[in-house]
């Protein structure tokens, strides 16, 4: 057995991951002090309701990018199962149905990136920027600029309505059930093990019996699924189907999962950091929105905080390199 | 071990909330009170020229008035990306908002949560449907639309000869509704002109390019071409001005002062409507101060001072109309960017 240098629970709470819960927490206490309306009862509400598809598409990307790999065609599964999901229901399909069918066509999408990168052997980052534009394309193409409106009011509440007196959306059941799939999928099944050791090393995980191609490719599937289960969601939320639902929305689910301390190279990476992640983009973008700063600085802070979050690892792990270096001549 | 790293992404974090922490200095403190009236002005998209002179408007309006203005705005014209930002206003309990809507009814539940809040809401440019809002500020009528357009050309052809029109698709909808109060004004109001064809350029350059070209050679007598759409009179415009009917054929209709600049300029048109962004903007942002100071309700019937617009009475649905449209000719178009 291995002898630590810190005891369990301080390696438990000096992670990456913490640091992440530890932003979080700070921003809201500065938000919630200096900034007016931000301790509003309205803040958890939209909060949860604005992350929530971001957090949806989050989970599953984790594991991707854990392996190394990346989804960029995200967001436009989100826009094609909005249109997909519009128009089933236009053509009189029941709503429980075109969510199901929606689900199956963000899966075929996911099958056929995650075919591509798995057996294909492409680089994920080419195969789904190719996807984003085409599944995007289809979305726009199928619907034109016109919108599917006139969902049922039952649905369309439900999918912003509290729970209660409470001012935590009915939704954030199905967002703390599904990242609790995740986490223990990621962290205490076989399944999440071998999508660790990809992304330390192809090669060594393929040697030591990980099947790489079957693990990437469920993977993707997983992506279009929940990313379809988004758009649904999406579309009941602003009761609206249209094929430019959700456009660009992928840089907010990578900018989320790297702030929440996956590491971009793979092989690292926790549930509870993205969930942080997600949250700590939503509560810097509602309070900075609250200040009346404009849509540009809000980008420029969160395009900050991301180029940081990759870079600043690096730094530091170049620095350790050195100071071991340096050690060792001593020695 | 992993701590420097911690300390570094730690640092980066600190920082962004130092910037929010710095904008409440400048802005918190006036933004959140009860005395001042806000409205928030929440355009399709930022960066518009057209919602930049409509923000113009509303900030004149604001001066006016004595009540802060302040425009909030996705960088892209999609309803979701409006949502935030009417939650935000719902949030800061601002007296009003005023917004062009980009989907009639995907913003609708956010605006219903504002004004459940005590916001008032105004659309302007572009509505919603009526119950998600208080009031909105049409930018023309049909009727004005039809009847400035008969005006315009029946004044620069000198009341009598024939005319065409270049419009926008066979079934665009406002396009057709327009040309048929035309056709009955023209039957009514102007015994003298007569339309000879109407063409459709399907609000396509190179189409409604050909098309003016085609009418042009099959009605040698023609005087005058009306193209109640934007794309049209601006590609018939560049077929005129290169062409030998420069200065001999009118062409009149709906344009944007940045695409018709050059015509005017160089002659080929004298004159062309649209309504002007900001008096809409101006108006609005008047509407949306009177409603939240409890002087109107948005009830048929209202009726509120607008400034130096004069007085206005709120119609059907909650309807303000701007008025007749605006017309852009040789002595006003450098006012405008747009």
């Amino acid at each position: 057995m291995r002898t630590h240098a810190r005891p369990w629970w301080q390696r438990a709470l000096l992670t990456r991951e913490m640091l992440t819960v530890l932003i979080l927490v700070v921003a809201w206490i500065v938000a919630a002090s200096v900034v007016q309306g931000f301790d509003g009862p309205l803040t958890i509400t939209y909060l949860v309701l604005d992350v929530a598809p971001v957090l949806l598409i989050a989970l599953p990307m984790t594991l991707i990018i854990a392996t190394g790999e990346i989804d960029l065609s995200v967001a436009s599964v989100v826009g094609l199962s909005s249109v997909t999901f519009g128009l089933l229901y236009q053509a009189g399909l029941g709503l429980w149905s075109a969510t199901l069918v929606s689900v199956l066509i963000g899966a075929v999408c996911g099958a056929v990136n995650g075919a591509l990168v798995a057996y294909g052997g492409l680089p994920s980052l080419a195969v789904t920027i190719g996807s984003l534009a085409l599944y995007r394309g289809l979305a726009v193409g199928l619907l034109g600029t016109t919108a599917v409106t006139g969902f049922p009011e039952a649905w369309t509440d439900g999918a912003t309505e509290n729970l209660g007196e409470s001012p935590y959306p009915v939704i954030t059941l199905g967002l703390i059930a599904l990242a609790a799939v995740f986490a223990v999928l990621l962290h205490a099944t076989p399944f999440g093990r071998n999508v660790l050791d990809i992304g330390r090393s192809k090669e060594a995980a393929r040697f030591s019996g990980v099947d790489v191609k079957r693990t990437l490719l469920i993977l993707f599937v997983l992506s279009g699924a929940v990313s379809a289960l988004a758009g649904v969601y999406y579309t009941l939320r602003y009761g609206s189907a249209r094929g430019d639902n959700a456009t660009g929305m992928e840089l907010q689910v990578v900018a989320a999962v790297l702030l929440g301390g996956v590491s971009i190279f793979g092989g690292r990476g926790a549930i509870h950091g993205v969930v942080a992640g997600v949250l700590l983009i939503g509560v810097l973008g509602s309070a900075l929105r609250l200040e009346s700063v404009t849509v540009n600085v809000i980008n420029i802070v969160i395009g900050t905080a991301l180029v940081v979050s990759v870079v600043a690892p690096r730094i530091a792990g170049g620095l350790r390199v050195r100071r071991r270096a340096a050690a060792g001549q001593r020695t | 071990m992993k701590f420097t790293s911690v300390l570094a992404a730690g640092t980066a974090a600190v920082l962004a909330l130092g910037l929010t922490a710095c904008g409440s200095g400048g802005g918190g403190d006036d933004a959140g009170g009860t005395d001042a009236v806000t409205i928030t002005v929440l355009p399709k998209n930022l960066g518009n020229p057209y919602f930049e002179a409509s923000t113009t408007g509303a900030e004149e309006a604001g001066e006016e008035l004595g009540v802060t203005v302040e425009e909030v705005g996705p960088d892209t014209a999609s309803p979701d990306a409006q949502v935030p930002f009417i939650n935000t206003a719902a949030q800061q309990g601002v007296g009003a908002l005023v917004v062009s809507a980009n989907d009639p009814t995907a913003i609708g539940d956010a605006l219903e949560e504002a004004r459940s809040a005590g916001t008032k809401v105004v659309t302007f440019d572009s509505d919603t449907e009526p119950q998600f809002r208080d009031i909105f500020v049409n930018q023309a009528s049909p009727e004005g639309i039809a009847d400035k357009q008969l005006e315009l050309v029946a004044e620069q052809i000198g009341g009598e000869g024939e005319i065409a029109i270049l419009s926008a698709s066979a079934n665009a909808t406002n396009q057709n509704a327009w040309i048929a109060l035309m056709e009955e004004k023209l039957a009514s109001d102007y015994p003298d002109i007569e339309l000879v064809e109407t063409v459709y350029g399907d609000d396509d350059d190179q189409t409604s390019f050909d098309k003016t070209a085609a009418l042009l050679q099959s009605h040698p007598d023609l005087k005058g071409i009306v193209s109640p759409t934007t794309v049209g009179i601006a590609a018939a415009a560049r077929y005129v001005s290169t062409s030998e009917y420069k200065g001999k054929v009118a062409v009149t209709g709906l344009g944007t002062p940045n695409q018709m600049r050059e015509y005017v300029e160089d002659g080929t048109v004298e004159a062309f409507a649209l309504w002007n962004p900001t008096d809409l903007g101006y108006l609005a942002t008047q509407a949306a101060a009177a409603l939240a100071a409890g002087d109107i309700t948005g009830e048929e019937g209202d009726t509120f001072e607008a400034g130096r617009l004069g007085e206005f009475t709120v119609g059907a649905d909650g309807e303000v109309l701007l008025g007749d449209p605006y017309v852009y000719d040789e002595a006003n178009i450098g006012d405008f960017d747009f």
